[in-house]
């Protein structure tokens, strides 16, 4: 089985973020950066599936050179051969998936992987958008699959529920947390990682349909107030959010 | 500007999001002028046109088929574009849910159009429309517009409100959706949850556990006030991680981002990915016994105290 994944390196999300001089972009300095968490569910699921059905898996990353950190940890994890697809700037979510597409086409992929959407824009747009643009049926979030030799069934959640497909390869497939325990590279896999050529693929630029006016910070919540210590302090609560606050 | 809102249902019921979308396309159309077509999908829809109207579509287009009982991005796809065809829309407005952001980008893509996902306001000025939507789980703040049309928005579930509208009715048309060979990745079934159990970014009411719990059989407590209070039951991710909960209940930056009237952190300490994703939540109650606690600074009512403690004493006088 010729296996894909999508890649993405994003923010730790334990970091606090600062806006750019820009006011448009993030400022990157003194910021931690790592595979986004949904990717190792997806680079997890495709090395369990090469291990069922053998074959190739191939992570790829659309980015800046930071995108080579992303690749080298999914490397280290155990895919075989990785692609960075350079970002030539410019360009929205569309043409990140029209880029990709073209480059996933290439490679005749029997299954696709992707995070359920990157930790940064949050989106989740571009495997859904890869999909329809190579023509291939998808399911996203999926928490649960199961694989035959052309056929795999595939559960996602919804706001109160489960709902389960059927599909024929060559399918997409976005993971989301619960599909499996990612593994940790082992000091092997990271010191094969090292030495593992990287294929680079230039892009060419894609006209956006959107534009980033500028990023501010939340609201700053008003200070709030300690209504008292232990059990003591419940009927003032109530009181609280009944008459002050009224949202009981 | 002629707009198409995409009306969500589950189980053969419009859920929330779906009418707060019609709201939202309302308030925009009025600004931007032209026709607001409503559209509903599913198997058997003409006793749903009279609640649809209420909010205020010109028109409602109704897609019925045996294959669109239930979602499937492909029959889901088809009849969205020929809704989008049959219209003349050039804005397309959807609900950011699990259907919403999944079919979203699907239909963007099929459009060649530009996307505005998970949107809490919209502005059109001036010919251009500009969203705002948060990033980073909350964390930021984004103003995005789009340079073309047409134009596919997702609004975020509770960021807009649904509002009835006096006196207003709607023409109802039936759109035909040819459906043959067309869907590849075929839904097998669906369960729902027991009982009419509310997701944690529906409810207007969170109650929201973490490690301070001690324990999954402690999380009864938790699961008594939210049902007291009609609410949602939330979870830290530390919690999730520890299989005391499922991680639909996730709140935070691998989770999901609520914001509820009234979010009540119990045993929360409040790690930053935790905060970005209840952060914009309308009035937070903290209970923790460490009073340095981070969820102190974003709560506007706190009680320091054991979450033991102090839930039975919650739970008796809500």
């Amino acid at each position: 089985m010729n296996i894909a994944v999508l890649v993405k390196l994003v923010p730790d999300t334990e970091a606090s973020l600062k806006i750019g001089d820009d006011h448009r972009y993030i400022s990157t300095a003194d910021l931690n950066f790592v595979l986004n968490p949904y990717d190792e569910y997806a680079v997890e699921e495709a090395l369990l599936q090469k291990a069922k059905h053998g074959g190739t898996v191939t992570v790829i990353s659309f980015g800046g050179d930071e995108a080579v950190k992303a690749l080298r940890n999914s490397l280290a994890m155990g895919a075989d051969n990785a692609v960075h697809v350079k970002n030539p700037g410019g360009i929205d979510l569309l043409g990140v998936a029209k880029t990709l597409a073209a480059v996933l086409k290439e490679g005749r992929y029997d299954l696709i992987f992707a995070g359920k959407q990157a930790v940064d824009d949050d989106s989740g747009a571009v495997g859904p958008m890869i999909a329809t643009l190579l023509d291939i049926p998808h399911v996203s979030s999926v928490i649960k699959l199961e694989t035959e030799a052309d056929k795999l069934t595939a559960e996602r959640e919804f706001e109160g529920g489960v709902e389960r497909f059927e599909l024929t390869l060559p399918a997409l497939i976005t993971a989301h947390k619960g599909l499996n325990e990612p593994r940790y590279a082992s000091l092997k896999g990271i010191m094969m990682a090292k030495k593992k050529q990287i294929e680079v693929v230039e892009a060419e630029p894609v006209p956006a349909k959107t534009e980033v006016l500028r990023l501010t910070y939340p609201p700053l919540r008003p200070p709030g107030k300690i209504v008292g210590e232990g059990r003591e302090a419940v009927p003032e609560l109530i009181r609280l959010l009944k008459e002050e606050a009224k949202v009981l | 500007m002629d707009i198409l809102v995409f009306v969500e249902m589950r189980g053969g019921k419009v859920r929330p999001a779906g009418f707060e979308a019609i709201s939202g396309a309302r308030k925009l159309a009025d600004v931007a002028g032209g026709k607001l077509t409503a559209l509903l999908i599913g198997k058997s829809l003409d006793g749903l046109t009279g609640e649809i109207e209420k909010y205020g579509a010109d028109r409602i287009l109704l897609a019925e088929h045996p294959l669109l009982e239930g979602y499937t991005p492909e029959g889901y796809r088809e009849a969205l574009v020929a809704a989008v065809e049959e219209s003349g829309a050039k804005i397309i407005v959807m609900t950011a849910t699990t259907m919403g952001r999944d079919i979203a980008p699907v239909v963007t893509a099929k459009l060649d159009a530009a996307l505005l996902p998970d949107c809490t306001s919209l502005e059109y000025k001036e010919g251009r429309l500009s969203v705002v939507r948060p990033v980073y789980a909350g964390k930021l703040i984004m103003n995005l517009a789009a340079t073309s049309w047409p134009v596919v928005l997702s609004l975020r579930p509770k960021a807009f409100l649904a509002t009835e509208r006096e006196g207003v009715t709607a023409e109802v048309s039936r759109l035909e959706v040819d459906l043959e060979g067309k869907i590849r990745a075929q839904l097998l079934e669906t369960r729902a949850e027991a009982g009419d159990k509310l997701d944690v970014t529906e409810a207007d009411i969170v109650v929201a556990g973490g490690r301070g719990m001690k324990s999954a059989e402690n999380f009864k407590l938790i699961e008594d006030l939210a049902s007291r209070l009609r609410g949602a039951v939330g979870a830290s991710r530390a919690v999730v991680d520890a299989d005391w909960r499922p991680h639909s209940e996730q709140v935070g930056q691998t989770g999901k981002v609520v914001s509820p009237s009234l979010y009540i952190a119990v045993g929360i300490s409040g790690a930053i990915q935790h905060l970005a994703g209840m952060n914009s939540s309308k009035v937070i109650v903290a209970v923790n016994k460490d009073p340095e606690a981070p969820i102190f600074k974003s709560a506007d009512y706190g009680i320091v105290g054991d979450a033991m403690e102090v839930l039975p004493a919650m739970i008796e006088a809500v």
